[in-house]
């Protein structure tokens, strides 16, 4: 009996050893297919609200109509499948609940695309008027400074707006004057200058409340941020767009990416195990 | 569902070379270093002229004209400084010189003239970090890290215990004064603990980014280009 399971063993050990010459295009080939596949036949997997989306859409629920928002989308096109959506429906959720808002770009390849993301949402409210409603002033350099800078006046960063417009004379940026005008930040951000910044330059400055909505791989940074109350709310990656969208009744292209994310994880999940099931077979064959 | 490509020309541009790029998995080839050359060189050119006209031109070039060519704030306070009504633009000609002087760097003998303007960017960024990390992150953070342990609610107070736990054992595994033995040793091995599910909960978030990527590309095919929505 011990030979035999010893036998067994030996020819785990060779499988092991023949799973690690599989070319890793492979791999490739699996991961595409298991993210193509959901995409083209949607399975509906459930979604849950966590608590820090939660918090973040009630946050964005409880602003008063008419209060004035500033909304930085600090990141470029390699963040468009996350951040993209929650920038979508945290800009639609502040017009229909008749909110100003302020949009600022620190990412130099971002300022286009929030451009177009806001252009692509205001059409959805034909009685939002840009310069009345909400505002784009585009990008700046300058990361920090430009956070500290704003504090002594928005406009003082801004001089004109992303359409060349001079930002002082905006209706709406009349009654814009520092942080002291806004009910609410909402900080969108891939990385460096960021959410960590606004927390740093402005929340804890300023004392302005706070959400997050970020790329996943960043999101556990700001973890110790919402649990000292610094962000009110947090969205975490697609996932986190998703459940915002679920919690708003919508259902955008976060939604439609959670199942080719869900099989995307089995398979890494798997692909982990398989890993380790061949560093056994090399330790056991010493190779 | 039937594929209805765009006849959009900058969509096709814009799949063809994500097609491009995703060869690289298959092997390193032509196409793909022409769509990497290509974005280089493109993102080069954008950014330049992208901070000369939100940048330069509406933060200093147009201050300094007004500034120098006799308009002040408004018709009533003409001049070169108003530092009483906020108009501190003449004084941006200092930020001017200085940005000119880090292409001194060009020039060998002048080379050094670039230090001053160095010196002023990582002074002025070093006081803005370190200010904003004592706000935000330490006081705020250990303030933050000071939980009740008795609420009165099991679930709470079991995470509480949870947080302190972890955060005393992580710190101690920082502590490298003393040989990890004893109660020392005990206590650092189970902060391993705690910092190993935080790199795994790490883990995990990257890996949601990275097949998000792979999702948004997908989209665009499917969706813009194939029109397979």
């Amino acid at each position: 009996m011990p030979n035999a399971a010893k036998g067994v063993r030996e020819r785990l050990a060779g499988l092991a050893l023949r799973m690690g010459t599989l070319d890793r295009r492979w791999i490739f080939l699996v991961m595409g297919l298991l993210v193509l596949y959901p995409l083209l036949f949607p399975l509906a997997l459930p979604l849950q609200i966590t608590p820090p989306v939660r918090g973040f859409a009630d946050a964005m629920d409880q602003l008063k109509p008419g209060s004035t928002v500033l909304m930085s989308c600090d990141y470029d096109p390699g963040a468009i499948p996350e951040l993209v959506p929650m920038t979508r429906t945290a800009f639609r959720q502040l017009l229909s609940q008749d909110c100003k808002v302020v949009v600022t770009v620190l990412w130099n390849g971002g300022p286009g695309l929030v451009d177009s993301v806001l252009r692509e949402v205001a059409r959805e409210f034909p009685d939002k008027h840009y310069g009345v409603d909400y505002v784009n002033l585009g990008y700046k350099a300058g990361n920090e400074a430009v956070m500290v800078l704003m504090g002594q006046g928005v406009a003082n960063a801004f001089p004109r707006d992303y359409r060349g417009n001079n930002t002082r004379g905006l209706p709406m940026m009349r009654e814009v004057g520092d942080y002291s005008t806004f009910a609410l930040l909402v900080s969108v951000s891939a990385g460096y200058p960021g959410t960590k910044e606004w927390v740093q330059q402005v929340q804890a400055r300023f004392h302005l409340p706070m959400v997050a909505g970020v790329t996943a791989v960043s999101a556990p940074e700001y973890y110790p941020y919402l649990q000292s109350g610094q962000l009110r709310g947090l969205l975490g990656g697609m996932a986190g767009a998703a459940e915002y969208e679920k919690a708003r009744g919508e259902s955008g292209t976060a939604t439609r990416g959670m199942d080719a994310q869900s099989l995307g994880h089995i398979f890494v999940a798997l692909c982990i195990l398989g890993g380790n099931f061949v560093q056994w077979g090399r330790r056991r064959r010493g190779a | 569902m039937t594929p209805h490509p765009t006849g959009d020309l900058g969509i096709w541009v814009a799949a063809l070379l994500t097609l491009f790029i995703l060869s690289f998995i298959y092997k390193d080839n032509p196409l793909y270093k022409f769509a990497e050359h290509l974005f280089v060189g493109v993102s080069a050119g954008y950014y330049i002229i992208l901070n000369f006209w939100t940048v330069i031109v509406p933060n200093l070039w147009e201050p300094l004209k007004l500034a120098f060519t006799g308009h002040g704030v408004n018709a009533g306070r003409e001049g070169l400084f108003a530092a009483e009504l906020g108009d501190y633009r003449a004084w941006l000609i200092f930020p001017a010189v200085l940005g000119l002087l880090l292409f001194s760097r060009f020039f060998g003998k002048l080379s050094w003239l670039s230090r001053w303007s160095l010196a002023i960017i990582i002074g002025v960024y070093a006081g803005i970090k370190t200010t904003g990390f004592a706000q935000g992150d330490f006081v705020a953070q250990v303030q933050a890290s000071l939980v009740p342990l008795w609420t009165g609610h099991p679930l709470n107070d079991l995470n509480a215990l949870i947080f302190v736990v972890g955060l005393i054992t992580s710190l101690l595994f920082f502590f490298y004064s003393r040989e990890h033995k004893g109660a020392l040793g005990v206590s650092s091995k189970v902060g391993v603990y705690f910092l190993m599910v935080g790199f795994g909960a790490g883990y995990g978030y990257t890996v949601m980014s990275r097949i998000s990527l792979l999702i948004g590309r997908f989209q665009f095919l499917l969706d813009s280009w194939l029109g397979m929505r």
